[in-house]
C-alpha cells in the first residue's frame, strides 16, 4: 500500500509547485495510473516515491513506512523501476540485466539463473534463445519486456513504471499490455503507472489519478472518470469520445442478450419454419442438444426442406468470448459487416448474442441519460 | 553466403600477405644497401639493451599516465566538478600544443637529466589523450541508463564500476592506445636528457650522418609503435563488452 499525504514538490528557483499538495492512496495489489498532459507533475510525483527526486514537503509512506526514514539504497532496491526509454545496460546480457537487483541483494548464482528462466518464460521469451543476447540484439518490444522483467526480478511488492510501453508501436503495445495484465492478475503487485494515454489508463488502471498543474483533479476507477467526470477539465481530458472509451471497460458479457432464441440440430425443419413464420423471424441460431453452438439457419433455407435442422445448419466462424471487451467485439462486427455476433465460451457453448443496438444502448446507459437533442428513447415498440 | 565471405576474406588475406612479402623484401634490400643490416648483425646486444630501455620508458610512463589520467577523468565527470570540466580540459589542450621537445627541455631545467626527467616529461605529454577520452567516454553515457541504475538502488561507486566504466571502456582504451603510441615516438627524445632508449641510435646516427646507425634505432621504434597499436587494439576487443559495438 502506498500513502501520499499533502505531497508537494517545488523545484529550486521556481515558485510554482510541480506537485501541489497531493493526497493519494494506492491499495495493495492495484494498479494506480498517474495521468495528465506533459508537465502536469505525474512523473515528478512517481519519482518522489523512490526518492529519485527529493520531496519538498508532505509524506509518502510505503507499507506504512515513510520513505524519508528508510535507507535510500534499500528503499530503491525494494521497489521495481521501469522507464519509458527502458534503460537496459548495453554492456550486459539479458540475463545480467535482469539480475542487476538480485545481484545487489546478494542472491546466489543458482537462484538468479532460475529466476532469469522463470521471468523470461513469463514474458514469452524462450530463455535458451534470449538469455545471452545483448540489448542491441533485441527488438523494441523484446527490450520493453526485458525492461519490465528487470523491474520484477527481485519480486518487489511495489513497482513504479514510467510509460513502460510508451516507446513502442500500437500493435505491440496492446500485446504487451495484455501480457502485463495477465501477469499482474497472478502477482498482484502494487503498481504506480505513469502514462499520458487515456486508452492505456482505462485499460490498465484499477484507479486513475488525473493531474493538472501539479494538482490532483480526480481520483477514482476508470468507470468513475468516464461516466462521472468531476469537472470540465476531466471531461475534456477523457475526451468527447469517452462513451467509446467505455467500450474498453465493458465486457461482452455485460452487453449481450443472454439465452437468445434458438433451435436445436435435432428439431424438425418444418416445425421450425412454421415457428419462424409465426413469429416473424428470418433467422435463427442453432445449437446441439448440449448447447454447443453450431451456426444458424434462415428462413429461405428451411422452405421446402424435410428433415432435421442439423442437415441445413451453416457455421458461423466469427464469434466472440464473453470476457472480451466490447471494443474488440465491435471492431469484429464492423470488420466483417455483421449485424450480430455470437458469444461462445471456451467449450463452444452458446452464451449470448450481441447486436449493434444492444451495444449502443449499453454503452450509452450511464453516459447520456437525457438522450440529448432527441429526447429520451425508450423501448415499447411503435408509438402510433 | 558465409562461404562467399570467407572466400573473399581469404583472397584479400592472400593479396595483402603477398604485398607485405614484397615490401619486406624491398625494404630488406634497401636496408642492406644503407648498412642497417650489417650494423644490426654486428651490434645485436647494443640494440637489444636500448630496445629494452625504450620499452621500459614507454611502459612506466604510460602506466603512470593511466593511473593519473583515468581517476582525473572520473573526477571531472562527477557532478560537483562538472562546471570546471571544460575549463580544465581547455588548459590541458593548450599544454598539449607545446612541442614534446619543449616539454622535455622544460622538465630538464627543473629536474636535471636522467630517466626520471624523461619519464616525467612522457607522463605529462601522454596524459591529455587519456583524460580527454575518459571524460568523453564517461560524459557521453546515455543518462537514461544512469537513471535506471540509480532507480534500481545502485550506490554511486557501484554505478561507476558496473555501469559507467564498462560503457565508457571503448573510448577510454582508445585514449590509452593513442597515448601509448605517441609515447613510443616521444620516448626516442629521452636520449636528449640522458634517459636512454632507442633515441640513442637515432640521434647519434643523425649526428654522424650514418643511415645504418640511425635505422637501427628507427626501425625498432616504428615496430614497437605498430606492435603497441595492434596489441592495444586486441585488448579493446578482449575487454570491451560485445554488447557495445562501435563499428
Amino acid at each position: 500500500m502506498i500513502n501520499l499525504e499533502r505531497v508537494t514538490k517545488i523545484y529550486p528557483g521556481t515558485s510554482m509547485p510541480a506537485v501541489d499538495n497531493v493526497d493519494l492512496e494506492v491499495p495493495r495489489g492495484e494498479i494506480c495510473i498517474l495521468i495528465g498532459s506533459s508537465g502536469c507533475g505525474k512523473t515528478t510525483l512517481m519519482r518522489m516515491m523512490n526518492r529519485l527526486i527529493p520531496i519538498t514537503s508532505g509524506t509518502i509512506k510505503i507499507e506504512g513506512k515513510s520513505v524519508m526514514e528508510m535507507d535510500l539504497i534499500e528503499l530503491r532496491r525494494g521497489i521495481g523501476y521501469a522507464i519509458q526509454q527502458i534503460g537496459l545496460f548495453p554492456h550486459m546480457t539479458v540475463a545480467e540485466n535482469i539480475t542487476v537487483v538480485p545481484k545487489l541483494l546478494g542472491w546466489d548464482k543458482k537462484r538468479m539463473d532460475e529466476r532469469v528462466d522463470e521471468l523470461l518464460t513469463l514474458v514469452n521469451l524462450e530463455p535458451a534463445v534470449y538469455r545471452n543476447r545483448y540489448p542491441r540484439e533485441l527488438s523494441g518490444g523484446q527490450a520493453q519486456r526485458i525492461g519490465v522483467t528487470r523491474a520484477m526480478a527481485a519480486d518487489p511488492p511495489v513497482m513504479l513504471m514510467d510509460e513502460p510501453f510508451g516507446a513502442i508501436d500500437p500493435i505491440n503495445r496492446e500485446v504487451l499490455q495484455d501480457e502485463f495484465l495477465k501477469i499482474q492478475a497472478k502477482l498482484k503487485k502494487t503498481i504506480v503507472f505513469v502514462t499520458h494515454d487515456i486508452h492505456e489508463a482505462v485499460k490498465m488502471g484499477d484507479r486513475i489519478a488525473l493531474l493538472d498543474a501539479g494538482r490532483l483533479i480526480q481520483y477514482g476507477s476508470p468507470e468513475d472518470l468516464l461516466t462521472r467526470p468531476k469537472n470540465q477539465f476531466v471531461k475534456d481530458f477523457v475526451g468527447a469520445d469517452r462513451a467509446l472509451k467505455r467500450l474498453d471497460l465493458l465486457k461482452v458479457r455485460d452487453a449481450m442478450l443472454k439465452d437468445p432464441v434458438r433451435c436445436r440440430t435435432d428439431d424438425s425443419s418444418e416445425k421450425i419454419l412454421e415457428h419462424m413464420l409465426a413469429h416473424d423471424l428470418n433467422f435463427l441460431l442453432v445449437t446441439e442438444p448440449g448447447n454447443v453452438f453450431r451456426g444458424y439457419v434462415n428462413i429461405d433455407m428451411l422452405r421446402g426442406h424435410k428433415g432435421r435442422i442439423g442437415d441445413l445448419v451453416r457455421p458461423m466462424t466469427i464469434t466472440v468470448r464473453p470476457e472480451q471487451n466490447l471494443k474488440d467485439a465491435l471492431s469484429k462486427m464492423l470488420t466483417y459487416d455483421l449485424g450480430i455476433v455470437v458469444a461462445v465460451n471456451e467449450e463452444e457453448l452458446l452464451e449470448g448474442v450481441l447486436n449493434s443496438r444492444t451495444l449502443v444502448s449499453v454503452v450509452g446507459e450511464t453516459y447520456d441519460e437525457s438522450g440529448g437533442h432527441w429526447g429520451k428513447i425508450t423501448t415499447g415498440g411503435r408509438v402510433i | 553466403m558465409n562461404d562467399d565471405i570467407s572466400r573473399e576474406k581469404s583472397f584479400a588475406g592472400r593479396f595483402w600477405f603477398a604485398v607485405a612479402f614484397i615490401l619486406t623484401f624491398v625494404a630488406g634490400v634497401y636496408a642492406e644497401k644503407l648498412g642497417f643490416l650489417e650494423f644490426a648483425r654486428e651490434n645485436p646486444d647494443e640494440i637489444w639493451i636500448l630496445f629494452v630501455e625504450h620499452v621500459q620508458l614507454v611502459l612506466i610512463s604510460s602506466a603512470i599516465s593511466v593511473s593519473i589520467g583515468i581517476p582525473t577523468g572520473i573526477l571531472l565527470t562527477r557532478g560537483f566538478m562538472r562546471r570546471y570540466r571544460d575549463w580544465i580540459l581547455n588548459i590541458l589542450g593548450i599544454c598539449q600544443t607545446v612541442p614534446s621537445l619543449a616539454v622535455i627541455a622544460i622538465a630538464m631545467t627543473y629536474i636535471g637529466i636522467g630517466k626520471v626527467t624523461a619519464i616525467f616529461a612522457l607522463v605529462i605529454y601522454g596524459l591529455l589523450p587519456i583524460i580527454r577520452n575518459a571524460v568523453a567516454g564517461l560524459a557521453g553515457i546515455d543518462p537514461v541508463i544512469l537513471d535506471a541504475g540509480r532507480g534500481m538502488g545502485m550506490k554511486p561507486a557501484q554505478l561507476l564500476l558496473k555501469v559507467e566504466l564498462p560503457n565508457a571502456m571503448y573510448i577510454i582504451l582508445t585514449g590509452i592506445r593513442t597515448s601509448t603510441v605517441i609515447n613510443v615516438g616521444t620516448a626516442a627524445m629521452s636520449f636528449l636528457v640522458g634517459g636512454g632508449g632507442l633515441g640513442d641510435l637515432i640521434f647519434s646516427g643523425i649526428a654522424m650522418v650514418d643511415a645504418g646507425y640511425m635505422l637501427a634505432g628507427a626501425v625498432p621504434t616504428a615496430g614497437l609503435a605498430i606492435f603497441m597499436n595492434w596489441f592495444m587494439g586486441m585488448m579493446e576487443k578482449w575487454i570491451v563488452s560485445p554488447g557495445l559495438v562501435y563499428e
